[in-house]
């Protein structure tokens, strides 16, 4: 039993990339804590086990913010559970025909004016840069007047998330999952079903791999929508068009 | 006496060779450095011989020392290490997507670290004939069967969390590559009826689907051709198209990481005890409890038998030879042992078509009522396309050779009649692979059969194995180590209908 484990140690040892999750190539040298703690890790067992535990540890942080309100939701209904829920998160978010957002000011104390407005749907929501996740879906599960979503720099929107969203199909009018690193092509295939969707950001997805093609499939899918694709490299293309000018210029200047 | 001269005055010519050699050496040397006394090489030596000697006399001695003590793995008999140990608790034989499967949940459900031995015993490491590989890598809750809709949403689950349960330390994530397409199936009015009552038993299995008329249809999809048909049905979440290469060696290396013992060596017998039963109907049974496989390893005339308590059949199209070796079906006649397992070998084709006009991003895996399927793959414009054929004219199993009549005659007239971009597409590559096709209903096996009570069963899937291999791995590890299945009942899958010859059909085979 233990040779298949030095095998397995053994085999990892041939990565070259030390970091968790390698979402991103990069090209800097890892730090040299981290390939202590690689070394170390190939070569006990406790402190493989102790990592694994460290790395579920965090996952289940995540796992139990994303928990379903349903306390909250019997005692105050789905509405105000979902308030609360994007607020515990640091999100921020409108009722429908008010005009003030709640939580949009990080500095400022916990505000509870949202309880006043009972039964109330919600119109638009920010969940930029936090850990919002598709378990944590489940609590804006009944917001059938949703039209606003926008989750820029979320690192926990995946694909699945993606798929999840067609929930919203009727409603949703402007998304914006530009930065959020594990979103694929795949899981924009899944933004098929959202027909009422008129504004569509998907700029800085590194996990794409053709963005020029891919944003032009977008628009073929969604054609009422309109889609902002900003941050990616299309150089190629345009180093062609640079220097093909240059060389005529050089050839007038000689002939 | 002469021919002793003549020897010696050659061994004199020759030392006056030598020696004139070694001055001339001498002569050239001089220049340079000094020569050795008695060295008759042309290089100079970097040290001393003997130190040179020394170094290659400790290293000697080092390796000698390390072979010695503990924790080497020297040892003065000529082992092959490629061989399987002597005795495991479980054997599985298969080393598709569905052995490493089970492997992996038993590993994962032992209650403590090293409890279960495990070997994993696989014919052909290169996979050039698994179904697992050459599949079309499909996942849908789109069954008539609620146990098949359960099976699907718990193996999406599993996909949606495959870091977390697959995720070795130190090592890259899983990337599926999951295209989220969703499949559609359509139908025309003799068979609408049958779509209406598979969507409400999957709405309330859980799955994700919807109905669409002919013109919602149309206005979804503007380039399918709705002529002929009356319904359609399409899945909204948890459906697509995988890489079943990537789930394979995710579960693969998963569950090496745990201590699974991979073997590469094919299964040429079974060696099992015979006892006779006598049931209360009066009735002599002959129950069969296998003791010890027999690994043969590849080309060659090696084999191990491997004593073993459990036996998992896992594989696939080739489960029926396996089952022949226990002695599946050469019973008496009217007995169980006389029903042979029937699994066998099915081939279909898969085409590789590129139609730069054909449907974009939001492409469905679209089947339909003929028989035909097509789905995209990646962003270029290229699409895998297929079709079952008819009971009657079933290709020859035999080989792996694509038959590309049966596209021109079946599958494109089909396919452009349904989608009139494709009448111009260009077929750029195709293959071919096995269905473990279940003879009876075209639904896995999951189970003990009765007569041999150590040999469990987890094949006969029929071209949907690879979608439910997550949740029929965790069942038959329940089975193995729990007794009984925990979280999703798969009795019906048991072989108890097998043995009554009442087939329970699923309706929407593809």
């Amino acid at each position: 039993m233990s040779a298949p484990f030095m095998r397995c140690c053994q085999r990892s040892a041939l990565l070259f990339a030390a970091t968790r999750r390698p979402l991103s190539s990069s090209s800097v040298s890892t730090p040299l804590h981290r390939r202590l703690l690689l070394f170390l890790t190939q070569r006990y067992y406790d402190v493989e086990m102790l990592l694994s535990w460290k790395s579920n540890w965090k996952r289940r942080g995540i796992e139990k913010k994303n928990a379903y309100y349903g306390y909250t939701e019997r005692l105050h209904g789905p509405d105000i559970a979902a308030a609360f829920y994007i607020l515990t998160m640091k999100g921020s978010f409108r009722y429908v025909g008010q005009s003030e957002w709640f939580g949009s000011d990080p500095s400022a104390k916990f505000n509870w004016d949202f309880l006043n407005h009972k039964d109330t749907q919600l119109e638009e929501v920010n969940m930029s840069h936090t850990l919002i996740s598709f378990r944590g879906l489940r609590n804006l599960e009944g917001q059938r007047s949703l039209r606003t979503l926008s989750l820029r720099g979320c690192p926990e929107v995946d694909d699945w998330f993606l798929s999840r969203l067609h929930i919203f199909q009727d409603s949703l009018e402007e998304l914006d999952i530009s930065q959020c690193l594990r979103i694929t092509a795949g899981g924009l295939a899944a933004l098929r079903n959202l027909k009422g969707l008129r504004r569509l950001d998907v700029s800085s997805l590194p996990r794409i791999s053709n963005p020029g093609l891919v944003v032009i499939l977008l628009e073929e899918m969604l054609p009422h929508c309109q889609i902002t694709a900003t941050g990616y490299n299309y150089n190629p293309r345009q180093e062609q068009d640079e220097t093909a000018p240059a060389r005529t210029e050089v050839g007038t200047g000689q002939g | 006496m002469s021919t002793w001269r003549r020897l010696q005055v050659k061994v004199c010519t020759a030392h006056g060779l030598l020696t004139s050699r070694r001055v001339t050496e001498r002569h050239t040397w001089l220049s340079g450095r000094l020569p050795p006394c008695q060295s008759l090489s042309t290089g100079t030596p970097l040290r001393n011989d003997f130190f040179k000697d020394l170094e290659a006399q400790l290293a000697a001695m080092r390796r000698k020392a390390a072979d010695a003590l503990p924790g080497s793995s020297w040892s003065p008999f000529e082992v092959n290490p490629n061989l399987p140990p002597e005795r495991a608790d479980i054997v599985i034989v298969g080393g598709g997507v569905m052995g490493w499967s089970i492997a992996y949940w038993l590993k994962q459900k032992e209650f403590s670290r090293g409890a279960v031995r495990i070997v994993v015993v696989e014919k052909d490491p290169t996979y050039s004939k698994a179904s697992t590989v050459l599949s079309a890598g499909g996942i849908r809750q789109q069954f008539s069967l609620p146990e098949n809709i359960h099976m699907s949403l718990a193996s999406a689950d599993f996909m949606r969390n495959i870091n977390e349960h697959l995720g070795v330390l130190n090592e890259d994530p899983v990337d599926l590559q999951f295209n989220h397409s969703g499949y559609l199936f359509l139908a025309n009015e003799e068979v609408a009826h049958i779509m209406e009552e598979n969507y409400s038993t999957q709405r309330y299995a859980g799955a994700k689907v919807t109905l669409l008329s002919p013109t919602q249809l149309k206005e979804k999809f503007p380039w399918v051709n709705t002529d002929g048909v009356a319904l359609a049905s399409y899945g909204l979440e948890n459906e697509g198209s995988f890489d079943p290469w990537t789930l394979l060696n995710a579960f693969r290396r998963k569950a090496i990481s745990m201590g699974v013992i991979q073997c590469c060596g094919e299964v040429t017998g079974l060696k099992y005890m015979s006892s006779i039963v006598t049931t209360a109907d009066d009735e002599r049974l002959e129950l069969r409890r296998i003791k010890s496989v027999r690994v043969h390893m590849p080309n060659s005339m090696e084999y191990q038998p491997v004593e073993c308590a459990i036996v998992v059949n896992a594989a696939g199209a080739f489960s029926g030879k396996l089952a022949e070796m226990v002695g599946m079906g050469s019973g008496p006649k009217d007995s169980i042992a006389e029903i042979p397992l029937p699994v066998e070998p099915r081939k279909r084709f898969v085409y590789v078509v590129h139609c730069p006009d054909g449907p974009g991003l939001d492409t469905p895996f679209l089947v339909d009522y003929s028989g035909v399927y097509f789905r995209r793959e990646g962003l270029g414009g290229n699409y895998i396309a297929g079709a079952s054929p008819e009971e009657a004219d079933e290709p020859d199993t035999g080989n792996l050779e694509v038959d590309h009549q049966f596209f021109e005659e079946k599958v494109w007239p089909s396919l452009a009649h349904r989608v009139p971009a494709f009448e111009k597409l260009k077929v750029t590559s195709a293959w071919a692979g096995y269905y473990d096709y279940n003879t009876l209903d075209q639904n896995g096996i999951i189970g003990i059969h009765p007569l041999i009570p150590n040999m469990y069963f987890a094949t006969g899937f029929s071209g949907h194995g690879l979608q439910h291999s997550p949740a029929v791995g965790r069942a038959v590890a329940e089975l193995i180590l729990d007794g009984n299945f925990q979280t999703l009942d798969l009795s019906p899958f048991g072989f108890r209908r097998i043995l009554d010859q009442e087939p329970m059909l699923e309706r929407n085979i593809v």
